[in-house]
């Protein structure tokens, strides 16, 4: 997971030379965005409900150790095991352990951008545990080999054609590319893993601290069978995801999904406290939820803890017009877009993800629709403010950028260097502005 | 008569300066027949944000407090640029937040500066109809609507002006150009002019207009490459043309 300036550009042109995909990334983007803004109107006081939750995110971030003191206290009495992970390999080994206890030899999954964080799938498959993804457009993208690259449409980039050629290899037989053929097909297959598997795991949408529950939304019902029906369910979530009250929860609840899709909820809205008891005989055995940090407390407290707000709604990335241009692969990182262009150098290291800060033009418009009102054009600003500290911009740049300040700090030497660029502009790239003839200060004094 | 000429004074911004200069001159030349005396403080250069927006606060700093200090003792400044204006009005106090005494003159600045649109549209200035020479289609640029929340100044002139001006499906798409954004990115950042001379062409328009040189500037240089392209002009180019 890297994205340095040749890399990001790179895979931007590969993207913008497909057709199909500019079309599919336009189409649904487009799609999302507007049902977005009618969900949005049609509520009474949207710009409120996101002031007030911008401010229960900020307390909350702000205090944020003993709302996990009461999560564990009440989750444990429910009967969940909570672990603790500082880093994405531990979150794997504490996965791997259960799964071993469990003798686990098949795991199914419910979307996690988390699990994608740390990459959690290669982990599992390297220990020998099939892992199959749940969720159409994971599994889709599994099939695939591929990253998701939209962090709640994570096959945005297929077609329903290229899709059906994937489950035909899939299944070794021929499906046709019609969609409700594919949905069909793909419940089919999963169904079985589903009964086989010996471990679920799932990710988290928000961890409700006054109950110890979790909360888990999807479209598709997988996230409810794969917390259901395997003996063991294995949650995944960051420190940054929990509400106090039930109360939060219900605003962030009532942003989510119409921020992401439009969608007033979720099909599912699931809530999990705690495995199976004898006055609630369904559901698996065990209940295990890992707490991973991965990162993220570094943040806290700094000028980056506001990115810790995100509930993963993907709305900065349908409406951000360089994700729509260069699509999630760009990114190297399971999270692109403009959430993404911070918080991966905040998580993965800035040396490595150089291009991210600078794949902007700083329009704003993720700022306008973020449910958390997020102020991703500043944090951009300030990681590229970062990448020069470091010596991370290429020197010829920086010594450029130094001298312009130093000749634009006297009209005097401006208009000199106005002058000597004219000429020399006939020897430069064509992707420079072109100097006028007449400056309109030398038009002013002449007039 | 001429003691009571209301009189601005125009921050022109280095792009227009050393690129776009008929922007300025259109801008002189409007705000002069609308009956306001503009001036012109000769030590101005640029508001800093290039510097600002790519990682440079040390440097966007110093540029702030020049412009600060050139444009001090004028009660009004005016500039054909909605980005340079969001700098001075929304950025400058951010910038200067650890030096109070500089905070405070950039906060006074802020409070007396205005892009043209806005500030033609607040003075509530008659324009003369022109000639209606055909449809255009405005481009909302990003720091203009989203910072400055202007958006119906620059359209009303225009209708006023006799203008019929048709929407874009997306007239606040930006329009790629993103300062550095465009030499760094130049594919990415090409692909999406691409797109909003796209939706443009769609309009049916003959024209794009847009109240910044820097998207003036984007636009006009990916248009060159492509055929049938809208003209592209700035907002004070057009509303100057109709008022001769």
């Amino acid at each position: 997971m890297s994205a340095g300036m040749r890399e990001f550009r790179q895979r931007a042109q590969i993207a913008l030379e497909d057709a199909r995909l500019q079309n599919a990334l336009e189409n649904a983007t487009g799609r999302f965005w507007n049902s977005r803004r009618e969900a949005l109107e049609r509520l009474p006081d949207s710009d409120g409900l996101r002031d007030h939750f911008k401010e229960m995110r900020a307390a909350t971030l702000a205090d944020l150790a003993p709302h996990w003191r009461t999560f564990e206290k009440m989750a444990e009495m429910h009967g969940t095991r909570i672990h603790w992970a500082q880093t994405g390999e531990e979150a794997s080994r504490i996965l791997l352990q259960v799964a071993g206890e469990h003798g686990a030899k098949l795991a199914v999954k419910s979307k996690s951008m988390t699990s994608e964080e740390i990459r959690l799938n290669h982990s599992l498959e390297a220990s020998g545990i099939q892992t199959v993804e749940t969720d159409l457009g994971e599994w889709i993208v599994q099939l695939a080999g591929e990253d998701p690259s939209h962090i709640i449409a994570p096959a945005i980039h297929k077609t329903k054609e290229q899709v059906a050629d994937l489950f035909e290899a899939e299944a070794g037989k021929a499906v046709p590319a019609d969609i409700p053929k594919l949905t069909e097909h793909a419940r089919r297959r999963l169904r079985g893993r589903f009964l086989k598997a010996g471990i679920g795991i799932s990710g988290v949408n928000i961890a409700v601290a006054e109950s110890g529950s979790l909360v888990l939304v999807t479209n598709e019902g997988n996230g409810r069978m794969v917390t259901s029906l395997p003996p063991v369910h294995v949650a995944i979530v960051g420190i940054e995801k929990i509400a106090p009250t039930w109360a939060d929860a219900a605003v962030w609840l009532s942003l989510l999904a119409r921020s992401a899709t439009g969608q007033p909820l979720s099909i599912y809205t699931n809530v999990i406290t705690g495995p199976r008891q004898e006055s609630d005989p369904d559901g698996p055995l065990e209940v295990h939820l890992i707490v991973l940090d991965n990162g993220r407390s570094d943040l806290l407290g700094t000028k980056y803890e506001e990115a810790l707000q995100c509930i993963r709604c993907g709305a900065c990335l349908n409406v951000c017009p360089v994700y729509r241009e260069a699509g999630g692969h760009a990114y190297g990182s399971p999270y692109s877009g403009p959430i993404g262009a911070v918080i991966s150098p905040l998580l993965f290291g800035l040396e490595r993800n150089v291009a991210l800060p600078q794949a902007s033009s700083l329009c704003g418009a993720c700022l306008d629709v973020c449910p958390a009102r997020i102020d991703l054009p500043r944090m951009l600003i300030e990681l590229r403010s970062d990448s020069v500290e470091k010596g991370l911009l290429p020197a010829p740049e920086r010594i450029a950028e130094l001298a312009a300040a130093r000749v634009l700090e006297q009209a005097g030497l401006m208009e000199l260097a106005g002058k000597i660029g004219r000429i020399g502009q006939r020897f430069a790239s064509k992707n420079l502005p072109k100097l006028a003839d007449q400056s309109f200060r030398e038009w002013w004094r002449n007039r | 008569m001429n003691q009571r000429q209301p009189s601005v004074a125009l921050f022109v911004t280095c792009l227009v300066d050393q690129v776009h200069p008929e922007v300025g001159i259109a801008t002189v030349r409007l705000l002069e027949r609308l009956g306001f005396k503009v001036l012109f403080p000769a030590g101005q250069t640029c508001c800093g944000q290039p510097f600002y927006n790519s990682g440079f606060p040390a440097e966007a700093r110093r540029l702030a407090k020049k412009t600060i200090e050139d444009l001090e003792g004028f009660d009004t400044v005016v500039l054909p640029s909605g980005s340079c204006t969001a700098m001075i009005r929304a950025e400058y106090s951010h910038l200067l937040a650890e030096e109070a005494e500089w905070k405070r003159r950039g906060e006074e600045l802020a409070g007396r500066t205005f892009e043209l649109s806005e500030f033609l549209s607040q003075q509530g200035v008659g324009l003369r109809t022109g000639e209606v020479y055909g449809l255009v289609t405005y481009h909302d640029s990003c720091h203009m609507c989203r910072i400055l929340k202007v958006r119906e100044a620059p359209r009303r002139l225009l209708k006023e002006a006799g203008f019929k001006v048709v929407e874009m499906r997306e007239p606040d798409r930006c329009c790629g150009f993103g300062g550095l954004f465009s030499q760094r990115m130049p594919e990415v950042s090409s692909a999406m002019t691409e797109e909003k001379l796209r939706q443009a062409a769609e309009t049916g328009a003959r024209t794009v207009t847009t109240a910044d040189p820097g998207c003036l500037m984007q636009m006009r240089r990916i248009a060159e490459r492509l055929p049938d392209s809208p003209e592209i002009e700035h907002l004070a180019v057009l509303l100057e043309r109709q008022n001769r």
